[in-house]
Parts: structure tokens; C-alpha cells; sequence
């Protein structure tokens, strides 16, 4: 094989590859297009108003979570399923939001953290990579994270509301959640450096609790830890 | 086992802060869910670290190999250091055989960063010794040809965790077109060494044919641009540098290779090349 034969055998594969990129890329753009219209729906439950209706715009947002079935089932059609590592990079930003608002609506509704394998379900996905398109246990824990600092923000805006309670409640969960994160071992990756902005969303919330108890607003029976 | 250690004692702080945290709830489904997360995790760390390791073995050994290949230009006997070459190949191989052990029902790509810089190292050493025995560049299949494994018994106990299917025997490694392209980009380096240290020993055939070949490569690259991977850009650089000596060593041998007696024609090339170094920085 001449040399400039071999480098066409090359230029044709580097081609076909940056074809695919090309189209998971597209796929990705409505993907994180239809993940913004689940944000913004969830976004009001900052509102004052929007304590009341967070039952309806849970429903409202798992209704677009099928769209996101439907637009990921597509992603899938787009390379070969055990490539999945070779084109992560185009997705992972993606995913994690996505399994961040899973998580938020999941606690939003049970007050409970979201299992890797219900985000799984309800993103129509795989939760181990023998089987498919799977959610990797990083993107679970980095979307986990970003619901954190979404409940630390929920939990200042809770109080303006006049619901005295949930802080307490969030409480409780997020500490829950740092001791969790504190027995996994990091090593100085991206996750490693969200990981590190928990306890600026522990201290917040605490601050909170603090405010509340030394006020008098919070009842004393509702900080043991119920869950 | 050092790595066994090192795990113990993050984990007891863990435990010590769990306890603070979440004592009164030691088993919730938080932590029971976080436990198998440190698993896992610490698991594909752990192998993440096993292939760096075997990585830079292999690293060290195709730099080795290709020091070895650059005496070929100085000794009598070639084919002996060629010989020699491939056995230390083999030992690469082995090695590289290790690698596609551990990736055995793995996503290749998912580790591709622990590995790559050796494989293209490795690349870059048995094509250089392909090139010094034929000529000619190797090709990608060439490559992967060599690279088929017999799994042998000794490394079941570090096997993954899933069942192998008994057609799962044959190993094989495929190197990946980018790391390939990668390793031929090292090539041309080291043969503009080899192009100077030839006409250092008074040879004055093969530094024509060498910029006829890197020519050849330079080319291919140039046909490529940018669109291969980032890396190929930069490396496309020093590919140009290589081939600006390569071809005015030939153009010093063809101007005043008739004029001056053979034995000093070393002295007047090397003289010339660290004329031209300092410009080299500039462009």
C-alpha cells in the first residue's frame, strides 16, 4: 500500500467519523433545546405563586420527558451502540442536565433522591453498558449535583414564600446527599470539581435553617429527619 | 498494594463523617446507593490506572527499540539490530496484549486517554523499523495483523466481570486510525534523525531517499488538514520543520557533495544544520 493510499484510507474514516459528529450533533441541539423547556417549566416553582402548582408542572414537565424519549431514541439510531464512549463528549452536558431535571421533578414529588435506574427509566435509557445507550454513573452523580445547588436556591426562595418547613426538610436531604457523596473516592475530574461546590450548597442551606430556628419559625418536630 | 491502602483511609474518614452526618440513618437508601457508586467508580478508576501503567511501559520500551534502531545507520551488521528490535517488539506486544486483555468487553474508547500515548509510540517504533527494512510505510492493517492475542490462563484472575464466551479466546487490539495517524507523525522525526546521522557516517544514498518518502508523508498530512484530530495540526508543524532539514541536507550533499572529499563531508553538514536551527524557532 502506497503511502498516499494509505492516507486516503485515513481521510475516508476521519470523514465517515465527523459525519456522524455532524448528526449527533443536530439531534443534541433539540435535545437541550426541549431540556430548557423543561427547565423554564420547572423554573417557577421559585415564584411565590408556583408552591401550589408544582403537582401540575411535574406533570407538565413528564410530559415533555417524552419528546425527550422520542429525541433520544433517535440519538441512538445515529452510531454504532458500542461506540458510545468514542462520541460521549457530544452528549454528556446534555444528559446530565437531563438527569438533573429528572431528579428535580422526582424530588419535587416525593421528596426522595432519584435512583439511577428510575432516571434510566424515565429517559427511556439503559443503566449498564452491555445493554445499550446507558446513563454513566458520573453523568448520574454530576446531575445529582446540579439539583444540590437547585434545592439550595429552593430552599432561600421557600422562605420568602412563607413555607417554613421545606427548608428543613432540604436540609436534611442535602446533608444526606453530602454524606453520601463524601464516600466516593473522586479523582481531580470534572465531577470531582462539582463535587467540591456541595458544601457551599450544604453551608447556604444551613444558613437558612439557622435563620429559621433562631427566629422561632422552624418547628422543632419537623427537623428529625423524616424520610 | 499500595492501592489498597490508599482506598482504606479515605474510606474510614468516609465512615467517620457518615457518621456525623447521617447517623442516626446509617442504611438509607442514599448511602446503600452511594455505596455501590464508590464501587463502581473505584473499580473503573483502578483499571483506568492499570492501563496508564501498562501505557507507559510500552512507552518506554518503543523509545527504547527506536534508540536501538538509530544504531542501524552505525553498525555494520543491521540486520542484527533489526533482529534484535523485533524481539524487543514482541515484548511490546505483550504488553499492548495486557492492554487488550483489560478492555476485553469494555468500550475501548471509554479508556482511550490511558492508553494512547503508548500505542502511539508503539506505532511509531514498529514503523520505523518497518521503513528501515522495506522501505515503505506500514499500513494500518499491517499493524493490527500483529496484534492478535492467545488468551493464556495466567490472566483470568484479573479477567472482568462479565462471562466470556468461549469465542472470546482470540484477543485482538485494534489500533484506532487516529492514534495510527498520530504515530506516523512521530515517524517523520525520527527519520530526520536518521537522514542527519546517515550522512554523518559518510552515507549519502539514503538521505534522497528519506525526503522522497517524508515528502510522501507530508503530502498525505497536507491532503488530510485539519480535518483529522486537533492533535494532527500541531504535530503538522514539526513535520514541516522535519522535512525543512531532511531537504536541505539533501540540497547541501547535491551542491557541494562534488566538491569536497567524502571523509569531511560530515563536518560541513553538521556545521550547516546548526546554522539552520535558529531560523527553525522563528518560523
Amino acid at each position: 500500500m502506497s503511502v498516499s493510499e494509505m492516507f486516503s484510507y485515513i481521510q475516508g474514516f476521519l470523514t465517515a467519523d465527523h459525519d456522524i459528529r455532524e448528526d449527533i450533533r443536530k439531534v443534541v441541539q433539540v435535545l437541550e433545546q426541549t431540556a430548557r423547556e423543561i427547565l423554564t417549566v420547572l423554573q417557577s416553582v421559585h415564584q411565590p405563586s408556583g408552591f401550589k402548582e408544582i403537582p401540575s408542572k411535574c406533570a407538565k414537565a413528564r410530559e415533555l420527558f417524552c419528546t425527550v424519549r422520542t429525541q433520544i431514541a433517535d440519538l441512538k439510531t445515529k452510531f454504532p451502540a458500542e461506540q458510545y464512549y468514542r462520541f460521549h463528549e457530544h452528549w454528556r452536558f446534555v444528559l446530565q442536565r437531563l438527569t438533573f431535571l429528572v431528579a428535580f421533578v422526582v424530588y419535587l414529588e416525593s421528596e426522595a433522591l432519584v435512583t439511577r435506574e428510575e432516571v434510566a427509566e424515565i429517559l427511556a435509557i439503559e443503566v449498564v453498558r452491555e445493554k445499550g445507550f446507558h446513563l454513566d454513573v458520573e453523568d448520574y452523580l454530576a446531575g445529582v449535583l446540579i439539583m444540590a445547588s437547585e434545592l439550595s436556591r429552593l430552599a432561600v426562595n421557600s422562605v420568602t414564600a412563607g413555607d417554613y418547613n421545606r427548608p428543613l426538610r432540604i436540609s436534611n436531604f442535602i446533608n444526606e446527599l453530602d454524606s453520601g457523596f463524601r464516600l466516593l473516592n473522586l479523582k481531580n475530574d470534572p465531577l470531582r470539581k462539582r463535587y467540591d461546590g456541595l458544601k457551599y450548597d450544604v453551608k447556604k442551606i444551613e444558613e437558612v435553617v439557622y435563620d429559621l430556628s433562631i427566629r422561632g419559625l422552624a418547628k422543632e418536630s419537623e427537623s428529625g429527619g423524616d424520610k | 498494594m499500595n492501592k489498597r491502602e490508599g482506598e482504606g483511609c479515605p474510606h474510614k474518614n468516609s465512615d467517620a463523617a457518615q457518621d456525623r452526618d447521617a447517623g442516626s440513618n446509617p442504611s438509607s437508601p442514599v448511602i446503600t446507593a452511594f455505596k455501590v457508586f464508590q464501587q463502581e467508580l473505584d473499580t473503573k478508576h483502578d483499571k483506568y490506572e492499570r492501563l496508564v501503567k501498562i501505557s507507559r511501559d510500552v512507552t518506554i520500551e518503543s523509545k527504547r527499540t527506536i534508540f536501538l534502531l538509530h544504531r542501524v545507520t552505525s553498525v555494520p551488521d543491521a540486520e542484527q539490530v533489526l533482529n534484535e528490535a523485533d524481539v524487543k517488539l514482541d515484548g511490546v506486544r505483550q504488553k499492548i496484549g495486557q492492554i487488550a486483555e483489560e478492555l476485553r468487553g469494555e468500550d475501548i474508547y471509554q479508556f482511550h486517554r490511558a492508553f494512547t500515548p503508548g500505542i502511539q509510540e508503539y506505532v511509531e517504533a514498529v514503523s520505523f523499523l518497518h521503513y528501515i527494512r522495506h522501505r515503505s510505510l506500514i499500513s494500518l492493517e499491517q499493524i493490527n495483523a500483529r496484534l492478535v492475542f492467545m488468551r493464556n490462563g495466567k490472566m483470568e484472575a484479573q479477567g472482568s466481570a462479565e462471562a466470556v464466551p468461549l469465542a472470546a479466546q482470540v484477543l485482538t487490539f485494534q489500533v484506532t486510525p487516529s492514534d495510527y495517524l498520530l504515530g506516523v507523525a512521530d515517524l517523520t522525526g525520527e527519520l530526520m534523525r536518521m537522514c542527519i546521522s546517515s550522512v554523518g557516517n559518510g552515507d549519502i544514498d539514503t538521505p534522497f531517499q528519506l525526503s522522497q518518502f517524508l515528502r510522501q508523508i507530508h503530502d498525505g498530512f497536507s491532503y488530510i488538514g485539519n480535518t483529522g484530530p486537533y492533535e494532527v495540526s500541531k504535530k503538522l508543524h514539526t513535520l514541516r520543520q522535519s522535512l525543512g532539514k531532511v531537504e536541505d541536507a539533501c540540497y547541501t550533499l547535491r551542491v557541494r557533495g562534488s566538491e569536497i572529499p567524502k571523509h569531511m563531508l560530515a563536518d560541513v553538514f553538521t556545521s550547516r544544520t546548526t546554522v539552520i536551527d535558529p531560523e527553525e524557532g522563528v518560523v
